[in-house]
């Protein structure tokens, strides 16, 4: 898998009403392809600014993404984007979401269908091809749209708080999907997410965000990510490690919202 | 009243807990009815009066329907011809029948007056045109008008809510034609493009092009941003991004468009059949008008009522099998 390049990334947002906001200051990171890197901050510290970049959606103020040799200069099937919800398409059943993108490569149904047929079973949907996506619960949506961004085989796989819209149980269920998946394609996936554990027990890189500008302000590489493979991820989080680093973490964020409350009260 | 199910005890206010109840529609048509029945009909024309006007007014009426070109194949006398001839006979008239009834035969036709048009209507057509002909003339007329509306309406509103250049273009033109009510535009229509349909059809284009517009622009303004970003992460074009996503996306809202265009174009059709059009429900009503014939009126009335209402039901209906997600998720 390519590796990923972000060389001095700026974004400012130009306000219509004048003034503007300073998302994303000097972010520089390299991430070699196949890890699993998880973005955590406060509210507004430029996490989806920052996916939305290295997706294509918005170019930046200043700086560059490469992914292997190639700047980044838009959308493409290299980068498959799973968004928290409503991305997929309703007027379309199960089996044609999934088939979306070869079938926008004009990909004929006895190519694409074993493929939909052996995705499905992955995400462990096997027998809903025929489904309306409105029949499906959230989760199960969720399961969707990690299938039909698998379809394309891209190198890497974005998140934006892909399991936000879930119930606990959900989550975790989707979590160690998430990491399977991971492991078995050896994909790169970059993923935001708010919940702190979900960043350390899915991440084997975590970035912690800024705000104002945002910012890179702490990096982590864990061990938890690839023991949760074989390891119950319920007993790898009641681990003193694990609460080690989840306390330093989410002092940290507190402190940051403190000051930001702080800022904007003055 | 059965109980609900789910025993709310806070029903007031709840607007779910706020249903149609059949019953109560029945209710209310009974209650129309009751109420045309008790103002033109309940009593009758006065049996004392009926047999002195009798005879005069069936030669009366016979030789009207003549003057008409109207069959004169006879079958009994309306109140509106009793009291035409009551009116003629004594000036006191209004005085002698007013205990009777409390509207005029003249100002509203009498229930059995109008279902004997009825009868006349579905049996013989009227002014030399069946009830289906003319029924199907102005269906014809509405159709012809909602596809060119479309047709036009449709791709000019995915233009705007795709361009910049053709939202600027297009929008003071919209803007500008769209509060004018099609009505307005009748006698200008008639001299710009002549009489009949050549005025008729062009007035209902006018009724539904700015509703489709609206509704495909808003189609498209409404998908949502992870739908579009999605389908060109997994490698769709630009014309795909339209064909495969935006237009299936605007459905909806295409549809709804639909249903208010063919309400206000059913709504408008009486008027576009002022044009000097000969057949359809419209020009049925309006020469009525020009012989005072109440109960052709109402019949027409009736019938464009019954079918605005069931072509909204068909469309409701594409949009159950069409449209499934609408609504859900
Ligand atoms: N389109 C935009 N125009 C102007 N400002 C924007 C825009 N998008 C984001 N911002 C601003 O940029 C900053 C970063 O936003 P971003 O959405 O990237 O934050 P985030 O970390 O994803 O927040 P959250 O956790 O709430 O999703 C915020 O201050 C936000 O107000
Ligand atoms: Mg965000």
């Amino acid at each position: 898998m390519k590796a990923l390049s972000v060389q001095n990334i700026d974004m400012v947002y130009d306000l219509p009403k004048g003034g503007s906001v300073h998302a994303l200051s000097n972010i520089e990171f390299d991430l070699e392809g196949g890890r699993l890197l998880t973005l955590l901050g406060p509210s507004g510290c430029g996490k989806t600014t920052l996916l939305n970049i290295i997706a294509g959606f918005l170019g930046p103020t200043s700086g560059e993404v490469y992914l292997g040799e190639e700047k980044i200069t838009g959308p493409s099937e290299d980068r498959g984007m799973v968004f928290q919800q409503g991305a997929l398409f309703e007027w379309l059943n199960v089996s044609k979401n999934i088939s979306f993108g070869p079938r926008m490569k004009g990909a004929r149904k006895s190519d694409y269908l074993p493929e939909v047929d052996r995705l499905l079973d992955i995400v462990g949907l096997s027998g809903f091809g025929d489904k309306q996506i409105y029949e499906l619960s959230g989760g199960m949506q969720q399961r969707v749209a990690l299938a039909r961004c698998l379809a394309n085989d891209p190198d890497m796989m974005l998140m934006d708080e892909p399991l936000g819209a879930l119930d606990a149980l959900t989550r975790e269920k989707m979590q160690s999907l998430i990491l399977h998946l991971w492991n078995d394609t050896g994909k790169s996936i970059v993923m935001v997410t708010h919940s702190v554990e979900e960043a350390l027990l899915l991440g084997d890189k975590v970035f912690v965000m800024a705000p104002r500008p945002g910012r890179i302000e702490k990096i982590y590489e864990l061990p938890f990510a690839h023991r949760a493979l074989t390891e119950d991820p319920r007993e790898i989080k009641k681990g003193a490690d694990f609460q080690e680093v989840k306390e330093e973490i989410l002092s940290f964020i507190w402190e940051m919202e403190e000051e930001i409350m702080g800022r904007d009260e003055a | 009243m059965a109980r609900r199910s789910d025993n709310k005890t806070v029903t007031f206010g709840d607007a779910a807990a706020v249903t149609s109840r059949p019953l109560w529609g029945l209710l209310g048509v009974i209650t129309l009815f009751g109420a045309w029945f008790l103002t033109t009909t309940a009593f009758g024309f006065p049996e004392e009066l009926k047999e002195k006007y009798a005879a005069v007014a069936e030669e009366n009426a016979i030789t009207a329907a003549e003057a008409r070109g109207e069959p004169v194949d006879f079958d009994g006398l309306s109140d509106k011809d009793l009291f035409v001839e009551c009116q003629r006979d004594s000036a006191n008239c209004d005085n002698e029948t007013s205990y009777s009834q409390l509207v005029s035969p003249l100002s509203f036709p009498s229930i059995p007056d109008t279902i004997g048009a009825a009868g006349e209507i579905f049996t013989e057509g009227y002014q030399n045109f069946s009830i289906w002909e003319h029924t199907w003339a102005s269906l014809w007329r509405v159709l012809r008008g909602m596809f060119w509306g479309s047709f036009v309406g449709i791709p000019v509103g995915l233009a705007m809510g795709l361009s910049s250049r053709a939202r600027g273009f297009f929008d003071p033109l919209v803007e500008g034609f769209r509060p004018i009510p099609p009505l307005a535009l009748l006698s200008l229509f008639v001299l710009t493009f002549g009489i009949g349909d050549k005025a008729a059809v062009p007035l209902l284009i006018f009724a539904s092009l700015w509703i489709m517009i609206i509704a495909a622009r808003a189609g498209v303004r409404n998908a949502s941003l992870p739908k579009v970003r999605a389908s060109y992460s997994l490698g769709a074009s630009k014309g795909q991004l339209l064909r495969k996503v935006l237009i299936p996306n605007a459905l909806p809202e295409i549809f709804t468009g639909l249903r208010v265009a063919l309400g206000v174009s059913w709504g408008t059709l009486v008027a576009a059949e002022l044009t000097g059009v000969q057949d359809g429900l419209g020009a049925m009503i309006s020469q009525a008008k020009n012989f005072s014939r109440l109960d052709v009126i109402v019949v027409g009335i009736v019938i464009i009522a019954l079918i605005g209402v069931m072509m909204d039901g068909l469309i409701r209906l594409l949009e159950k099998i069409l449209i499934p997600w609408q609504g859900k998720g």
